[in-house]
């Protein structure tokens, strides 16, 4: 019962098998469907859309965002 | 042939009386009990407590539990948080005809282990079949008897500006751990039901301070409904911290997968304390000493700034209010 | 929860407030278009960590709310009747239609279940082959390849009983709708984020290019959304409005291949009904003649009776972004989430149900 539908969870791709994976964050299991992102390996983060993978998280990315928030976060500490 | 539950079983003959004998008799056995009246007859002096809970659970099997060690333990429960003392119990079993004999077995030995742990007796009882289709699987009702002892006061309406709250432990389990079994969402999930037995727990924090206001064990509707309630009923106003409040890693990933506010999530073996500012560290530390109090916290405070809400500060220090669960948020939870 | 907590720092997001009081030197008006953007806005109170001067409103991102009344009558019907079994999304259960609901309907005896999945649908209608499963396809662009990969793999199974009432809306169309409505004068927009890993940012060039408005694509975490509006603040105290990219861990400009592609198989564009705002060209898909008999929409003859939509509800001003919810004579009042006289009070994502379950802080 997705309540938020716009949710996507980052979850760790764990096994493939075919068109589904094992997915897991935090412990928590779930079976996906890769139909979306059938190019994605084991040990990717992908994005969880009811039921389905629809988006790669891009780690790179995802470190450069955060050096930006700092960046930012510090200018905010100049005069 | 005989490996499952038949409309025979609830008819008051031969079968009904082997079931009793058979198989709940040994289990449940106690000197009351065993003489199987059709009333238990005791005696008890003080102020007497007592409760009535059904049990509709599904599935009825969950990691961590079954509707047997709810039943017994949600009773149990219900009569602590008013400071009683839980003596007897009823127990009422309405079968669903077809209903497996081995599963009833298990279910019976559960109720026996949460009983034994409660250290409560079940003196009376009833068992009735219903043709398929007109239960689902099984239903329980008990009704519990405890004993009050004189000069404890506790109530929703007791709290105070000033008084401290305590959690005894992480919130969502049960309702995560239920959910997770449930056919429709397919997920697994590393957390069990918290359901358990709280009265030596309550039993301890009343031994090192009899000035508790308020206890409830936040079950449907969860954290967030129990501290409204307190919130309404003594007409004052909650603030609580979010980083304060324990949670499992597993429960807040369940939760942001399902999109569940965890504070709304249903616990069967936690507790919510309102007590006097000046007890609350002594109270505490009694907590952490019993093992379904070790991950007991102060979460918030009771406030006059603010009437009949409860507020809660966030991790990124803005304040939001909790408001009560409206709708449904996990149909039969318990 | 990795990708998700680093994105919570409380200090980093006090830190952001503070650069964002000192570099928004104006009074703007910000929209988002995006249910999950909604619901975490008034969950993070984002509204008090921006400055004064940034001005955020709701548009209408909500899949649930803004489905047309007459579509929620469609479903409703379908739901009774024969050999029908109805799955959806959860909150479509409780949104009061014409004259019932879905929640209604099932306590009536409809047979009414709550998938979290299309794929669970599929499922439901291989496990009941002698019965019609029919799917109410809300969303947008997100969910849309998720319900076009349920059909194709419906196909290849050969489930025939499985139908899907396809309710899916396009952002980029509704956009445009809005600012030609000229009702309310933005200055920037939050894009929608997972809407755009499935289409990219190609799709908004057309915003800064024809109305002078900046967009930026957000992610759902606190940090993400403060430094989605710090991009927009900069776009607009500079007056170089354009498209930028800020969830840049989810989204691509390209969008996900393989998803439109999906789409495109499926799918094709068509008018659709937006509650509040009417039909609104090329928005809505409909599936294309190939799949049609997995279409509920041209398998089932239906007898609908008029639309009537609740009296004094202002859902439709509220998607517009034309009013808040406080606005609202009935907000709070006689509209509440156990009493809801719209959807917005009704779903997760609409900005009633928002404002009221996180309330304006009372401080």
């Amino acid at each position: 019962m997705a309540k938020v539908m716009c949710l996507a969870v980052p979850v760790k791709v764990i096994s493939i098998e075919g068109d589904e994976a094992e997915t897991e964050i935090a412990g928590v299991r779930r079976r996906a469907s890769i139909a979306l992102t059938p190019e994605v390996k084991v040990g990717d983060y992908v994005l969880l859309h009811t039921g389905y993978a629809i988006g790669i998280v891009d780690e790179a990315e995802a470190k450069e965002t955060l050096k930006l928030l700092e960046e930012i976060a510090t200018l905010s500490e100049v005069h | 042939m005989n490996d499952i539950i038949l409309l025979a079983h609830g008819s008051g003959g031969k079968l009904s009386h082997d079931l009793i004998q058979k198989r709940l008799l040994p289990s449940l056995a106690n000197p009351m009990l065993n003489k199987l009246d059709d009333s238990a007859i005791f005696e008890a002096s003080g102020h007497l407590a007592f409760t009535t809970d059904s049990y509709v659970v599904s599935p009825i099997f969950f990691p961590g539990g079954d509707i047997g060690k709810l039943a017994v333990c949600g009773t149990v429960n219900d009569l602590s948080m008013n400071g009683a003392k839980p003596l007897y119990l009823s127990l009422s079993l309405i079968v669903e005809e077809g209903f497996s004999l081995s599963e009833l077995d298990c279910i019976v030995r559960s109720i026996k282990a949460a009983a034994e742990e409660a250290e409560v007796n079940i003196i009376t009882g009833d068992t009735k079949v219903v043709n398929q289709g007109q239960a689902d699987k099984l239903f329980i009702n008990t009704s519990g008897i405890g004993v009050t002892p004189f000069g404890i006061d506790i109530s929703g309406a007791n709290a105070r500006a000033g008084d401290k709250i305590i959690l005894s432990g992480t919130i969502g389990d049960h309702g995560i751990a239920v959910m997770s079994q449930r056919e429709e969402l397919k997920f697994e999930v590393p957390v069990e039901s918290d359901c358990a037995p709280l009265n030596k727990l309550v039993a301890q924090m009343l031994n090192s301070s009899p000035r508790i206001h308020c206890l409830r064990d936040p079950t449907r509707g969860g954290l967030a409904t129990t501290l409204n309630e307190f919130a309404q009923q003594s007409n004052i106003g909650i603030t609580i911290e979010e980083n304060k409040i324990p949670i499992k890693e597993g429960v807040k990933a369940a939760c942001e997968l399902l999109g569940f506010d965890p504070v709304y999530v249903a616990n069967e073996g936690k507790l919510v304390a309102v007590v006097e500012p000046v007890d609350a560290d002594k109270i505490l530390a009694q907590m952490k000493q019993n093992n379904y109090g070790r991950d007991a916290a102060i979460i918030g405070e009771v406030t006059n700034e603010h009437s009949r809400r409860v507020a809660m500060r966030t991790k990124l220090g803005h304040s939001r209010i909790v408001d009560m669960l409206s709708g449904e948020l996990l149909p039969r939870i318990c | 929860m990795k990708f998700i907590d680093e994105y919570q720092n409380s200090e980093l997001a006090r830190k952001l407030a503070t650069r964002l009081a000192k570099s928004s030197t104006k009074p703007i008006r910000l929209m988002e278009f995006c249910g999950g953007h909604t619901h975490a806005i008034m969950r993070y109170g984002i509204r008090q960590l921006v400055p004064k001067t940034v001005e955020m409103r709701s548009g209408p991102g909500c899949p649930v709310c803004v489905t047309a009344t007459a579509d929620l009558d469609k479903s409703i019907t379908m739901a009774h009747l024969p050999g029908v079994i109805i799955t959806t999304f959860g909150d479509m259960v409780r949104i009061p239609g014409s004259y019932s609901s879905l929640q209604q309907a099932r306590a009536e005896g409809a047979d009414i279940r709550v998938v979290y999945s299309a794929v669970d649908a599929v499922e439901i209608a291989k496990a009941n082959p002698k019965k019609s499963v029919i799917f109410i396809g809300i969303g947008f662009e997100t969910t849309a390849p998720t319900i076009a990969a349920s059909i194709i793999k419906a196909q290849k199974e050969r489930t025939e009983n499985f139908y899907v009432l396809s309710l899916l809306k396009s952002t980029p169309p509704v956009m445009k709708a809005l600012l030609e409505l000229g009702e309310v004068k933005l200055d920037g927009i939050i894009c929608p984020g997972h809407v755009s890993v499935i289409i990219g940012s190609y799709p908004y060039e057309f915003i800064p290019r024809n109305y002078n408005i900046s967009c930026v694509i957000s992610g759902f975490e606190p940090l993400d959304i403060l430094l989605c509006v710090d991009k927009l603040v900069e776009q607009i105290e500079s007056g170089k409005p354009r498209v930028e990219i800020a969830y840049r861990r989810g989204v691509k400009p390209q969008g996900n291949k393989k998803a439109l592609e999906l789409m495109d198989e499926v799918f094709e564009i068509d008018g659709a009904n937006w509650r509040g705002i009417g039909v609104v060209a090329q928005s809505g898909l409909r599936i294309k003649q190939e799949y049609e008999h997995f279409d509920a929409d041209t398998t089932f003859q239906l007898n609908l009776k008029p639309v009537r939509e609740p009296e004094g509800c202002r859902c439709g001003d509220i998607l517009r972004g034309v009013a808040t919810p406080p606005e609202c004579k009935l907000f709070g009042k006689v509209c509440t989430p156990e009493k809801p006289i719209g959807p917005c009070m009704v779903s997760n994502e609409g900005a009633c149900a928002a404002y009221y379950k996180y309330g304006i802080s009372y401080e």
